[in-house]
């Protein structure tokens, strides 16, 4: 056999196993998005939205109280994580730019991007739910925010960093002060980008359960009182998924469904906006 | 007016931007503090000691330590390979037309919560365990497939990332002197993105041991170290969601703080090398 006909196998095995593999991961994560898909259609009906939790047996029971739970402590952690997000990214870009603070700053925030999210939890149940006595919704919330800072820092760091300097100049030229050239130029010249940053650092911390645990905790019943434990998605469907009922199972997937399509159609707005972006 | 309004905009940016320094540094003392009891108590033996008994004031952390260990090492054999296929795939043999719609759902899958890979595991997964290997199916075994299977994602998509920045020029010129598909991938783009490959491994091995939710649903948290990896077992993770709310005595309490500690040490550790080390050009982009 030839040198180049060995090379030529060689190629073709290779190039069918990493086919091969292709097949198999991707295969496998169609397997999971199929029957997300079918368990959770076939669980949707209209009491989901209508009707809060009951026990087993029960007909009438439905996730109203973790959909407003979830909405409630996502909502919260949003608002405050977002703006807070923002300015700290934009002194990074703006006023700090290449400093050993900013430096730091940056790769610390990186760090926590991947940091194991359960331990937050435990240190939000030391500083809040511990000295309150009890768990509560803004115990969840602080959780969150905590792990969508660095997130929202990052991605607006990154963005503002993206907005051609001659633009800063340009309205330094026309003698505005730095608040204003930040607020009025830069933040249009990214504002996609940005928009995009805050989309997926909300679908990233709506996926969360580790750190709500044991900080917002579980309701089974509506509670509109976030200094009380909250239901939220990801904690119901646990609890309802390790569950023995197959009703509580069914709701579980149900639960499942709604919060992947949320998280999916965030992450699919967000890379829509960076595209427009990209097309212009 | 500008001038102060200057002054206080830029003030209150650098304000809350070292405030997130703050809060990690925090995040460590706080628990330190809180697992000061369990640290006095036992010592170096907390991470040596196999025996976990809440209801002796006795705990152990090394079944938990190894179950993390030997999960995430059995979920990093089975996605490498995999994920490296994948990346190939992607980034080399792809027809144009597949490329883009298969790279973007791949990384949509890796934006789905872990629970929900979790409770995949737990209905669809456990059972086939069952059936091949007998015993429950909640096992080490399982946590690590459920575990690579989520990790698959991740670590498919900033593989392909890294070797996607190989200049064109450089593989063009290696096609031109005759290479094949695969010379090019073993002699040119691995070499080249060699430490970004690497970087994106150790960082998906960073996420990996302080996954929680995919396997919590399917590792049982007995604190138990066997050989066998069909038997149920526990990791750090699994533990602190499983027991957390369960801690009823100080020394208990204590002890699931200094596992917090443990495992975000561990985690940070790992990640900063994966960051520092294998992707500082990174920076630039």
């Amino acid at each position: 056999m030839t040198h180049t006909k060995k090379r030529i196998i060689l190629n073709n095995i290779v190039m069918i196993l990493s086919t091969l593999s292709a097949v198999i991961g991707i295969g496998f994560l169609f397997w999971i998005l199929s029957v997300l898909v079918i368990n959770g259609i076939d669980a949707l009906s209209m009491t989901i939205f209508t009707e809060e939790g009951a026990p087993p047996g029960y007909e009438e029971s439905g996730l109203k109280h973790a959909l407003i739970g979830q909405l409630m402590i996502v909502g919260v952690a949003t608002f405050v994580g977002v703006p807070l997000g923002i300015l700290a990214g934009t002194y990074l870009s703006e006023y700090g730019q290449k400093s050993k603070l900013s430096e730091t700053i940056r790769d610390i925030s990186d760090i926590m991007m991947s940091a194991p999210s359960i331990v937050i939890g435990a240190f939000v149940y030391a500083v809040v739910v511990a000295p309150m006595g009890h768990f509560s919704g803004w115990a969840g919330s602080i959780a969150l925010t905590i792990i969508m800072l660095p997130i929202i820092l990052r991605t607006t760091d990154d963005m503002l960093q993206l907005v051609p300097s001659t633009l800063r100049e340009a309205a330094f030229a026309l003698s505005a002060p730095k608040y204003k050239v930040i607020t009025q130029v830069v933040y249009c010249g990214a504002k996609a980008g940005i928009l995009t940053g805050i989309l997926l650092g909300v679908a990233r911390v709506a996926g969360e359960t580790a750190p709500l645990l044991f900080t917002s905790f579980n309701d089974n019943f509506l509670n509109t009182d976030m200094n009380e434990p909250v239901a939220s998605l990801t904690v119901t469907m646990y609890n309802y998924a390790t569950s023995p009922y197959e009703d509580w199972q069914k709701l579980g997937w149900a639960a499942a469904f709604i919060l992947s399509m949320f998280i999916l159609s965030l992450n699919i707005i967000g890379r829509l906006f960076i595209m427009n972006k990209k097309g212009k | 007016m500008n001038i102060f309004i200057d002054k206080f905009f830029a003030n209150t940016t650098k304000l809350i931007a070292i405030a997130i320094l703050l809060i990690v540094a925090w995040i460590f003392t706080v628990l330190f503090q809180h697992s000061m009891d369990s640290i006095q108590a036992f010592g170096f033996d907390f991470i040596t000691d196999t025996k976990w008994a809440p209801n002796l004031e006795k705990f152990g952390a090394l079944p938990a330590i190894y179950g993390s260990v030997v999960s995430t090492f059995l979920a990093m054999v089975l996605a490498v390979p995999l994920a490296i296929g994948v990346a190939i795939f992607l980034s080399e043999l792809a027809p144009a037309k597949l490329k883009s719609p298969v790279g973007v759902s791949i990384e949509l899958l890796a934006a789905i919560p872990s629970v929900i890979y979790g409770m995949w595991g737990l209905f669809y997964f456990v059972p086939i365990i069952r059936d091949i290997f007998g015993g429950v199916g909640i096992s080490m075994l399982t946590a690590g497939i459920v575990l690579s299977i989520m990790i698959l994602p991740f670590m498919a998509a900033v593989t392909r990332d890294a070797m996607n920045t190989t200049p064109d020029i450089l593989k063009e010129s290696a096609y031109a002197l005759g290479g094949t598909k695969w010379d090019v991938i073993k002699d040119i783009i691995i070499p080249y993105a060699k430490a970004g490959i690497i970087g994106s491994f150790i960082l998906a091995l960073g996420r990996a041991i302080g996954e929680t939710m995919a396997v919590t649903f399917v590792m049982g948290n007995v604190h138990k170290i066997s050989a066998d990896l069909t038997q149920p077992a526990t990791s750090i993770p699994v533990t602190l969601a499983n027991e957390f709310t369960e801690a009823d005595t100080d020394f208990y309490y204590s002890s699931l703080f200094e596992l917090s500690l443990l495992l975000l040490v561990i985690s940070f550790t790992i990640i900063s090398i994966a960051k520092f080390y294998f992707l500082r050009r990174k920076r630039i982009a």
